[in-house]
């Protein structure tokens, strides 16, 4: 199955989301939330992003999904620093939220990563109020 | 007892902490005021983390690359982080440095940054006080100068450029949410990458 990544800069925004995507994808083991500093600061940690980057691969690939700002850079040197360990790894241009559970979704229904990327990414510019 | 480049890095990260204030502040004016905040706990990390007893510079350099790469938080985390990991390549296995290998590693920083940020030169970062740095830098070699001259004329080029960065509009970064109102501001990448090439002149020649 694919995995997940949920990076943040807030810990509990990435542990928030990490519970919202349980409700709907409660047997996926693989979405590992990677939000804050270990000291528990506002922030990101690319070498706590590539540990879960492998914790949350299967062998399947694992989609990166990240807020903003650092969030971004720090997922791609993540991404970087596992160059040799094997793992396809993509960064999701999507919205942290929607994307997250619309990948969520599609990886619980056993679509491969590219199937995966594009639900989360087919998120950037829905409207949520439809006028 | 301490290595030369731990005692370099060290003196770089005192600089950086005792100038946490400050850098906040340039922060404050025209970003998120945490540059200072997170690249002062950053390099009290890389303090406490490279060993001591380091005499391999590319060792030393691939260890603050990964600390500041965990700890730093901000932009500024994966940019410095990327910058010192890449200027680790051209020092692997040595333990001295000369002009040549310097221009190289003033060369792999500013490609590293670029990578990491998709920054190009005039967008008010770091890389306004390192692209004429190194240009400065390399002019000097060119005729003939040694390390440390030749580092005089990059920390002059640099400090220009740090003043480049107030006359100019941020698109790059949290500033450039502020677009034309970040002029007259300079900017706190800028700074402390000058302040990290001073502290590396000051420690070459003393």
């Amino acid at each position: 199955m694919v995995g997940l990544v949920l990076v943040s800069h807030s810990a509990k925004i990435a542990e928030g989301l990490k519970d919202l995507t349980s409700e709907i994808a409660p047997k996926h083991n693989g979405i590992i939330e990677a939000g804050g500093m270990e000291d528990g600061s506002i922030g990101t940690d690319a070498i706590r992003i590539s540990e879960a980057i492998r914790l949350a691969n299967d062998g399947d690939g694992v989609v990166v999904l990240a807020d903003l700002g650092s969030g971004l850079m720090s997922s791609e040197t993540a991404i970087e620093l596992l160059d040799d360990a094997g793992i396809n790894v993509v960064l999701a241009d999507a919205p942290l939220v929607e994307g997250t559970i619309a990948a969520a979704v599609s990886a619980m229904c056993g679509s491969d990563i590219e199937a995966v990327v594009k639900a989360a990414e087919d998120c950037r510019g829905v409207s949520k109020i439809q006028g | 007892m301490a290595t030369r480049v731990y005692e370099c890095l060290k003196a770089i990260g005192d600089k950086i902490i005792a100038n946490k204030d400050f850098l906040t502040d340039l922060d404050r004016e025209i970003g998120d005021a945490d540059h200072g905040v997170n690249m002062a706990r950053g390099f009290q990390a890389v303090i406490e983390k490279v060993p001591e007893d380091e005499a391999d510079i590319g060792a030393a350099l691939k260890k603050t690359g990964m600390t500041l790469l965990s700890t730093v938080g901000g932009a500024s985390g994966p940019l410095y982080g990327t910058a010192y990991m890449e200027v680790a390549k051209i020092f692997a296995g040595k333990d001295t440095v000369n002009a040549e290998d310097f221009k190289l590693a003033l060369e792999a920083a500013i490609a590293g940054i670029q990578k990491r940020g998709k920054a190009e030169k005039g967008e008010k970062t770091m890389l306004d006080a390192l692209m004429p740095a190194h240009d400065a830098f390399s002019e000097q070699l060119a005729s003939g100068a040694d390390l440390v001259t030749a580092l005089d004329a990059a920390c002059v080029a640099a400090n220009e450029g740090v003043e480049f960065t107030k006359t100019i509009a941020a698109t790059k970064g949290r500033a450039s949410y502020l677009g034309e109102r970040s002029i007259g501001h300079q900017d706190p990448g800028a700074t402390s990458a000058t302040m990290t090439l001073e502290v590396i002149r000051d420690f070459l020649k003393g």
